[in-house]
């Protein structure tokens, strides 16, 4: 268990990395280009290292943290897939990485193509009209989507639908969104199959709800086998059907979200497109929506003009921008090249993989961990460590951090909230079944030692740089900065 | 079977054999039949890697890029150096192919980087806190603007007009649907107008926007304008460039109480507008209310220095419709390249950069001004940016300029319809004395070369 030192604590006065040139141009002198008051007194504490020391540094930083290129990283909903290299080189391209957003709108051609066919086949994958790629992530995107819908609804003088409906399995992003775009929030409940409650969702239509936020397959890994009953109550009362794009590897070629009514859809191009998540971003979260809903769509919209394309900002019925420029285009093209790789039967087999892949993990587990809906599941699906927790006060806690020493990111826990000790498992289908086999042994041999010997399961991390972080101290007394001591 | 899915078809028929199932088709039972796509989705033929290869090299030429081109466009997104250290650090896979760092003890890289991060912020920004980073500095200020209502409980937000107009667009967006107030308020020669300001504040106001140095590139008077939000009780959110402030006063010195601003300068990619970073801080006495991940220092069981995810009670996967933001993510990679950029820059270094943008903006202004077709736009200080009013359409002059290989700079007239004449240019460390001269050549001759916009 070692330390890490800060940057900070390397710094020695007065070292430096050399990367910029002397001056060019006539010197001035400062006080004579800017009021005195304007000036810092001192200098913004910055580290002072060599080139050397901070490549060191950083490498050192990078060997403390798992990757997918790391080992298998089943974080459910979150579809941690292998991100090509090539969609890494190509993003590089000068012709891509080195153009100013405000050029000329004929010196972006390629830009402008490369969003505009984008577009198009997204909105064939979802079976939308068209998608904004503005969205920075999948939470911006929801937002964004729930102000499309709220935009529609006021355009259609029901300014009074100000309420959305969720499940209370969604994405805690779900509610945070709505109320972003100032909708309050309707939670119903999930039936005994995992799927929403139908009885609670007519019962809670009426003309104040402007829509239903729904993730399919749900946060449970399960596809609604009503979504046609559910699309129809909600259109029927006057609302809108929004699609959380978070479990999209499951259904690319299989099912569509407009086919299966939705009106909106955010996709999230880091999980399903196979662009890096970069640590916790940067990610791109594209909207789509029906024709209807098209005018209402953030600006500006690329258009094409026989060959020749532009950017739209003549949409009065817009919500507007919700992002400065065109939206991440570095991970758009990322994206855009992904789709060119795998065509429409890699796609659908991406999906067909990702499901089954996860189907196995669940059927060679269930008879060690409780397996709360029993039934197929689709690109990821929910254990629970309630035996292990009744029986040998094991958490799932306990277990992801056993899964650290055998060198696997564990799936996320705790979560959705309507399972107790919660461990949602997402494979996807970059991972061979050798790699499946060897976690399922992992987890097995969890299970037995649980109940052999579960003091040592609950002393893990073993082998991981550092242990169990006290975040209670963490929150309790915030250390958000390093200080200089004396 | 595609590229990136190493599963044989022997492998995925025993995986099924397991299941007891016939084929893969049976594992989609759930979807209903009338909601089944039964057809191939409309999409290109799949292409190997060396055919994709091809294929995006020829988009790519399409563009023009600043490889080809001396840039003198500005606006929100610069082409500053970027060290070669910073693309190397960024292209570790531990970093660029992880996730949010949800299990600190495999995640320690990312969170003490976003540590280092933080704390290079605060330092830049003079403030007590910083978060983790945020989509961009357009969103970063409309999270600011969110935070400011909540912490006032207000709700009417004053923004200056010489705050970036895409930024102001993303505070109009955000406050039509949660119920906040976004009034402009006027400029004066270039800088906020400390009369309009007064005329419109009152004890609704929960904050006063002002971004500095300003869209024209102007440095503003932060102190004056802080006094004014501060004596009726409304928060002064500025929106900074993090180069200038190797050289300037930080905005917590002069009284800001929530700072955020546009990162791509600290070594990210100009990329055609994204992906960047939005930095955000602000002072003790609000670290609570503010949104977005932070990452805080901690120990282990043997008392070992970590650092963890914190503060995760404002959050909304805890809080739900009650968290502070919707925000789940960070730009984490971005701000990695922040943190590299800064560390190889160095103390000195940055002060460097930002020297050399100040000197080189200075001579390029100096000299345009001197040709006679050019006059001053207003009479501010800058930094790194500035405008003038030209005798022809600047229009003219960047189609011109595009023959010498040079980008001119923003027609200020595409945002602001009383500066039809005015030109904004950015001039960084970038651009050598012979571009300039170049540039200043070209457009300094009101007899040759421009043929009345007709090029």
């Amino acid at each position: 268990m070692k330390e890490k030192k800060l940057i900070f604590e390397l710094s020695q006065p007065g070292r430096r990395g050399d990367a910029l040139p002397q001056c060019d141009v006539p010197e001035q002198d400062i006080n004579r280009l800017i009021p005195q008051d304007y000036i810092r007194e001192s200098e913004p504490q910055l580290p002072e290292v060599s080139e050397v020391d901070a490549v060191r540094h950083f490498t050192a930083l990078s060997q403390r943290n798992h990757g997918v290129d790391s080992g298998f990283y089943p974080l459910g909903s979150c579809t941690m897939k292998y991100n090509p290299k090539v969609n890494e080189d190509i993003a590089r391209f000068d012709g891509f990485s080195k153009v100013h957003p405000y050029q000329q709108e004929e010196m972006v051609q390629g830009c402008l193509e490369l969003l505009y066919r984008t577009d198009k086949m997204l909105s064939e994958i979802t079976g939308m009209a068209r998608i904004s790629l503005q969205p920075a992530a999948g939470a911006h995107g929801e937002m964004t989507g729930l102000m499309i819908m709220r935009a529609y609804h006021e355009q259609r003088g029901e300014g009074q639908r100000t309420k959305i409906i969720i499940p209370d399995s969604a994405h805690g992003t779900n509610p945070a969104s709505a109320v972003m775009a100032g909708f309050d929030v309707i939670e119903v409940t999930s039936d005994e199959r995992g799927g929403v409650d139908l009885e609670s969702l007519k019962a809670a239509m009426n003309e104040e709800v402007a829509g239903l936020m729904l993730t399919n397959p749900n946060t449970l890994g399960l596809f609604d086998e009503n979504i046609v009953e559910i699309a129809n109550i909600v259109h029927e009362a006057g609302g809108l059907l929004y699609y959380d794009g978070a479990n999209a590897n499951a259904i690319m070629g299989i099912s569509r979200p407009g086919d299966m009514g939705f009106d909106i859809v955010h996709l999230n191009l880091h999980k399903t497109f196979s662009t890096p998540h970069g640590g916790g971003g940067p990610g791109s979260g594209p909207v789509g929506v029906k024709e209807e809903l098209v005018p209402f769509l953030p600006v500006p919209v690329v258009e094409d003009k026989g060959g020749t394309y532009f950017q739209d900002y003549d949409r009065p019925l817009s919500v507007g921008r919700v992002k400065s420029f065109y939206g991440n285009f570095g991970v758009i093209v990322k994206a855009y090249a992904y789709i060119m790789s795998m065509g429409a039967e890699g796609l659908r087999n991406a999906s067909e993989t990702a499901v089954l892949n996860a189907n196995y993990i669940m059927n060679e587990l269930k008879n060690d961990y409780l397996l709360p809906y029993d039934r197929l599941c689709m690109h990821e699906f929910v254990l629970s460590a309630q035996k292990q927790k009744d029986h040998f006060g094991v958490s799932a806690w306990d277990i992801a951090k056993n899964l650290l020493d055998g060198g696997y990111h564990p799936p996320t826990i705790y979560f959705p909230l309507i399972v107790k000790e919660a461990m949602m498992i997402e494979p996807t289908e970059t991972e061979s079944k050798e790699t499946l086999d060897g976690f399922i042994e992992k987890m097995k041999h969890i299970a037995q030692e649980a109940a052999k010997d579960p003091e040592k399961v609950k002393g893990a991390p073993y082998h991981t740089v550092i242990g169990r972080l006290d975040e209670v101290k963490a929150a309790r007394t915030p250390v958000l900065k390093w200080e200089r001591l004396g | 079977m595609s590229r990136y899915i190493p599963n044989t078809e022997k492998q995925q028929k025993d995986m099924l054999d397991v299941l007891a199932l016939a084929s893969v088709e049976e594992l989609f039972a759930d979807i209903p039949k009338d909601v089944r796509l039964e057809r191939k989705l409309d999409l290109p033929d799949a292409m190997s890697e060396m055919e994709l290869i091809t294929h995006m090299q020829k988009l790519a030429s399409k563009n023009g890029n600043l490889n080809e081109y001396a840039c003198f466009l500005g606006a929100g997104a610069y082409d500053h150096y970027i060290p070669s250290v910073v693309g190397h650090i960024l292209s570790r896979q531990e970093f660029y192919t992880a996730y949010t760092p949800y299990q600190p003890e495999i995640s320690q890289g990312v969170l003490q980087a976003i540590f280092e991060y933080q704390t290079m912020i605060c330092e830049l920004t003079g403030m007590d806190a910083a978060n983790a980073s945020m989509y961009d500095g357009a969103s970063a200020l409309a999270e600011a603007v969110v935070m400011a209502c909540q912490a006032t409980r207000r709700k009417e937000v004053l923004v200056y007009k010489t705050v970036h107009p895409e930024t102001r667009a993303v505070l109009h967006t955000y406050a039509r649907f949660n119920g906040s107030k976004i009034i402009e308020v006027d400029y004066k020669d270039g800088s906020a107008d400390l009369k309009a300001l007064e005329e419109k504040i009152s004890s609704d106001t929960a904050a006063v926007v002002i971004q500095s140095p300003n869209f024209f590139g102007a440095i503003e008077a932060l102190g004056e304008i802080g006094e004014r939000a501060h004596q009726k009780k409304a928060l002064l959110i500025v929106s900074a460039d993090p180069i200038s402030l190797g050289i300037l006063k930080s905005p917590g010195e002069l009284g800001a109480d929530i700072v955020v601003g546009e990162g791509q300068s600290l070594g990210n990619a100009i990329s055609f507008g994204g992906p960047y970073l939005g930095f955000f801080a602000t002072t003790q006495r609000l670290v609570r209310k503010m949104p977005g991940r932070v990452v805080g220092e901690t120990t282990d069981q043997n008392g070992s220095r970590g650092f963890v995810l914190t503060l995760q009670t404002r959050e909304q996967h805890i809080r739900r419709e009650k968290a502070t933001s919707n925000i789940c993510s960070n730009q984490a990679l971005n701000a990695l390249a922040a943190t590299v950029y800064l560390t190889a820059l160095g103390k000195q270094g940055l002060k460097q950069a930002a020297m050399l943008c100040m000197q080189k903006a200075h001579y390029a202004y100096e000299e345009l001004i001197k040709t006679g077709q050019f006059t001053a736009c207003f009479s501010a200080p800058f930094f790194k940016e500035f405008a003038v009013r030209s005798r022809r359409p600047v229009e003219a002059l960047n189609r011109e300029l595009l023959k010498e290989k040079i980008i001119g700079g923003y027609a200020l007239g595409k945002t602001y319809c009383e500066l039809k004449d005015s030109w904004l240019l950015a001039v960084t460390e970038k651009r050598t004395k012979e571009e300039i001269d170049r540039l200043v050549e070209r457009v300094g001759n009101g007899e040759t070369g421009i043929g009345g916009g007709t090029v």
